[in-house]
C-alpha cells in the first residue's frame, strides 16, 4: 500500500460542494456569518448570483458531471426576493430537478436548497454545517464516473 | 482574440485576513493560473497606497482585467470599481474574490483549510474574470412630468404636493368634477371637521398654475418606460396623447351597495354613505337606530376589513348622538377595530355617550325582520330582539371595476380582492414593481382620509425621486437577447417581474434596458439559451463551476 493510500484511508473524506448565493439574502447572510466570527466547515466554494433566479437546473446537473459532491442553493426567504418573485421561480424550479434527480438514481441529499436572509448569519453557518452533513451521507460524488 | 492580462491583489486586511491565510502561498498559487499577468499582496488593499498600487499596475503591466481578493463585494465593489475605472478600465472588468467575510472569518482555526479553499476561490475568480466583458451603464433622459389618474382626495394631494415642488402635473378623472367620495362625507372622524372643508383642497388643484387637470378623461392606452410614459387618454370621444415621466395611480374605490342584504332598500334600511347624505341634510328624525358591521365583509366571499366601516359608525353614530340626544343608537358588531390612540380613546366616548354595542357572531348574523332586529348576543348567550326605525349598514369599499383594466394596461398586479399590489409591503410600499408608477389612496386598500393623504405624500415623494433628475443611469449588467437565436415564445416575457420584455414587431423578444433590474430569470429560462444575462453569463458561471472541478 502507497502512503498516499494509506493516508486517504485514515484522513476524514472532505466533501466539496459548490454554493450559488442569491447577492441579496443569502450572500449577505454568508457574510453576517463572517462578520459575527461564526465558525463552519470550509467545504463550500460560493458563486455569487444575482438571484436564485438565475440560476439554470443545467448548472447543477453540470457542476455533479465537473465532479461537486454536493449542491447547496441558497435565495431570499419566500416573499422577500430582491427581484419580487425569483425565488419561488427557483423553487419550482429545484422541486422538479429534485425529482427528476431521484428518478435518474441521484442522491437527493446532494441539492440542498434553502433560504437564508441577510440578517441570519447563524442560520446561515447551520445551513452550511447541515449540508456537509447530508453530502458526507452519501460519500464522494462517483455518478458520472461510474462503469455499466 | 483579445489577450487576458489579469492583475490579482491580495488582501491581508491587517490580520483579518493574514492572520489566518497564508497570503504570500495564496500569491506564488494565484502567479500559476491562466490569464494571470501580476499578482502581488497588500497589507490593506483599500487604503489610499493599496488604491493607487492598482492604478500603478495596471499602465505597468498593461492589465485588462483585475481581481481584489479581501473582504466582499457588498461593501467594496464599488470603491475598487471606480479604481479600475481612473486608471482607464471599464469597470465591469473587475472582480472580486471574498477570502475574508467568507473564508478567512470563518475558518480561524483551520489555516491549512482555509488557505485550500482560497486557493480554490481565486481560481473560480480568476476563470470568471478571463470572461468578464466591459459594460456601459447608460442614461435615459426623463420627462419631468406627473400624471395622476383619479382625482380624489389622493390624487389631489399628490397632484399639490408634487406642483409646490414646481413639477409639472397633469390630473385626470373620470368624473365631471375632482373629490371623489370625499363629496358625499358629511364630517370627518376623529375631530368632526366637515368634509367640505378638506374638499377646498379642490379649488388649490384646479387654480394652480402647474396643475392641468382634465376631467371626464380616462386612459385608454400605455406604453412606455420610467421617464418616458406615453398615455393616451380619452375624453368626450377624443383621443389625446399625454406624455409623462411617471404615473400616479389614485383612482380609488367604492363602497358596496348591499343589494339583498339585510333587508337593504335604500330607505329606512340604508348604507351608512346613505346616511351621510340624510346627516349633511339634518333629515334625521327617527329614534331608533341600529347598525350593523361587516355587511358584505370579512364572509366567504370578501375576506378583507374594510379598515374605515367601525369608525365611520361610530362617527356617525355620535353625530346623531349630538343632533338627537334622546336617540337609542345600537351598534351590532363582530370585533370594534379602532387601532392608535386618538380612535381608541373615540371608541371610548361613544360607550360614554350611551351607544348600545352588542357583538354578533357570523355563524348567527341578525335577521332584520319589519321592525325589530332579531340578534343572537354572544355576551348574554342569548336572543334578543332591537327595534328599530332605521337600519344602518356599514359595507366595505371594494375595488373600482375599471381597476382591472387599468392594471393591464400599466401592466401591474392587483390582490386578490382587485386592489392594486405594491411591490413590497415594507420595503416599497407605495411603488409597483414597474419603475416609475406608484399608487395612493384607497386603490390600494380601503383608508380613511388621514391615512389616505399621508400615502399620498409617498407617492408624491416617491415620484419627486425621479422626476428631479434630468437622466436617469441605469445598471449595465442587463439582459439582452439574441435576435437570431429568439424563437418568440414568449417564456421570458412572461416570467419577467418588470415587465422589461416584450415582443418586437417580428414576434422577437426585446429587452427594454431602462425597465431590467438584471435578475437573470428571462436567462435561465430560455429554452434557446437566447438571452444573455450580462456580468453573469451561462459562460462565466459555468467557468467558475469548473475552475475547481470539485476540488
Amino acid at each position: 500500500m502507497t502512503d498516499e493510500s494509506k493516508e486517504n484511508l485514515t484522513e476524514e473524506w472532505k466533501p466539496k460542494i459548490i454554493a450559488f448565493l442569491c447577492n441579496w439574502c443569502s450572500y449577505a447572510g454568508a457574510d453576517l456569518a463572517g462578520v459575527s466570527r461564526i465558525q463552519y466547515p470550509p467545504n463550500i466554494r460560493v458563486v455569487r448570483v444575482p438571484c436564485t433566479g438565475r440560476i439554470n437546473p443545467f448548472f447543477i446537473v453540470k457542476s455533479l458531471a465537473y465532479g461537486w459532491d454536493g449542491i447547496l442553493v441558497s435565495g431570499c426567504h419566500p416573499g422577500d426576493c430582491h427581484y419580487i418573485s425569483g425565488n419561488y421561480v427557483a423553487r419550482r424550479r429545484f422541486a422538479i430537478l429534485r425529482d427528476l434527480m431521484i428518478f435518474l438514481g441521484i442522491e437527493p441529499e446532494r441539492l440542498n436548497f434553502t433560504w437564508v436572509s441577510a440578517a441570519e448569519g447563524e442560520r446561515f453557518a447551520k445551513v452550511v454545517r447541515k449540508t456537509v452533513e447530508n453530502v458526507k451521507s452519501v460519500g464522494p460524488n462517483k455518478i458520472f464516473n461510474k462503469e455499466w | 482574440m483579445e489577450d487576458i492580462r489579469i492583475g490579482v491583489f491580495i488582501c491581508h486586511c491587517g490580520t483579518n485576513i493574514g492572520g489566518f491565510l497564508d497570503v504570500l502561498s495564496l500569491v506564488e498559487y494565484t502567479k500559476t493560473l491562466p490569464n494571470v499577468t501580476f499578482a502581488t499582496d497588500n497589507l490593506y488593499t483599500c487604503s489610499e497606497v493599496g488604491l493607487s498600487v492598482i492604478k500603478e499596475k495596471i499602465k505597468e503591466h498593461d492589465l485588462n482585467r483585475v481581481i481584489v481578493a479581501s473582504c466582499t463585494p457588498r461593501t467594496h465593489e464599488p470603491l475598487f470599481r471606480s479604481t479600475c475605472q481612473e486608471a482607464g478600465l471599464n469597470p465591469y472588468l473587475f472582480e472580486m474574490v471574498n477570502i475574508r467575510d467568507q473564508c478567512s472569518w470563518v475558518h480561524m482555526k483551520e489555516t491549512e483549510a482555509a488557505t485550500e479553499k482560497a486557493k480554490i476561490l481565486l481560481s473560480m475568480g480568476v476563470a470568471k474574470a478571463s470572461l468578464l466583458q466591459p459594460l456601459e451603464k447608460f442614461t435615459i433622459d426623463i420627462n419631468p412630468t406627473a400624471l395622476i389618474i383619479g382625482g380624489g382626495i389622493a390624487g389631489m394631494t399628490a397632484a399639490l404636493n408634487l406642483a409646490n415642488q414646481e413639477f409639472r402635473v397633469i390630473l385626470i378623472e373620470k368624473e365631471q368634477e375632482l373629490g371623489g367620495l370625499l363629496r358625499y362625507l358629511y364630517k370627518l372622524y376623529p375631530t368632526h371637521d366637515n368634509a367640505s372643508k378638506v374638499l377646498e383642497i379642490r379649488n388649490l388643484v384646479e387654480n394652480h398654475q402647474k396643475i392641468k387637470v382634465l376631467t371626464s378623461t380616462e386612459p385608454v392606452k400605455i406604453e412606455g418606460f420610467i421617464g418616458n410614459y406615453k398615455v393616451s387618454v380619452k375624453r368626450r370621444d377624443e383621443i389625446y396623447d399625454i406624455n409623462t415621466g411617471i404615473i400616479i395611480v389614485a383612482t380609488g374605490a367604492q363602497v358596496l351597495k348591499p343589494e339583498g342584504l339585510f333587508g337593504y332598500n335604500g330607505s329606512n334600511i340604508i348604507t351608512q354613505l346613505e346616511l351621510e347624505q340624510l346627516l349633511k341634510e339634518n333629515k334625521i328624525n327617527v329614534k331608533n337606530i341600529a347598525m350593523i358591521q361587516c355587511v358584505g365583509a370579512r364572509n366567504e366571499e370578501r375576506r378583507y376589513c374594510s379598515n374605515i366601516c367601525c369608525m365611520t359608525a361610530l362617527k356617525n353614530a355620535m353625530l346623531i348622538k349630538e343632533l338627537k340626544p334622546d336617540a337609542n343608537i345600537t351598534i351590532l358588531f363582530r370585533d370594534i377595530q379602532t387601532q392608535g390612540t386618538t380612535y381608541e380613546e373615540y371608541y371610548r366616548k361613544a360607550r360614554e355617550k350611551g351607544i348600545t354595542f352588542i357583538k354578533y357572531i357570523p355563524e348567527k348574523l341578525p335577521i332584520v325582520k319589519e321592525s325589530n332586529i332579531e340578534v343572537y348576543n354572544d355576551y348574554l348567550n342569548q336572543d334578543i330582539s332591537i327595534p328599530y326605525d332605521m337600519v344602518v349598514l356599514s359595507t366595505p369599499l371594494i375595488a373600482n371595476p375599471d381597476s382591472e383594466n387599468l392594471a393591464k394596461m400599466l401592466k401591474v398586479p392587483l390582490e386578490e380582492n382587485h386592489f392594486f399590489l405594491e411591490a413590497h409591503v415594507k420595503l416599497r410600499p407605495v411603488d409597483f414593481a414597474t419603475d416609475g408608477i406608484y399608487v395612493c389612496g384607497s386603490a390600494h386598500w380601503p383608508k380613511d382620509i388621514p391615512d389616505t393623504i399621508s400615502q399620498a405624500y409617498a407617492a408624491a415623494s416617491r415620484a419627486s425621486t425621479i422626476i428631479s433628475k434630468n437622466v436617469l443611469e441605469v445598471e449595465g449588467a442587463i439582459a439582452e437577447v439574441d435576435e437570431d437565436l429568439c424563437i418568440g415564445c414568449g417564456i421570458c416575457i412572461k416570467i419577467c417581474p418588470y415587465n422589461a420584455i416584450s415582443k418586437d414587431e417580428n414576434g422577437i423578444a426585446h429587452v427594454t434596458e431602462a425597465s431590467c433590474k438584471g435578475c437573470g430569470l428571462c436567462g435561465a429560462t430560455c429554452p434557446e439559451k437566447a438571452i444573455t444575462n450580462h456580468h453573469f453569463t451561462t459562460k462565466q458561471i459555468l467557468a467558475q463551476i469548473l475552475a475547481s472541478g470539485g476540488k
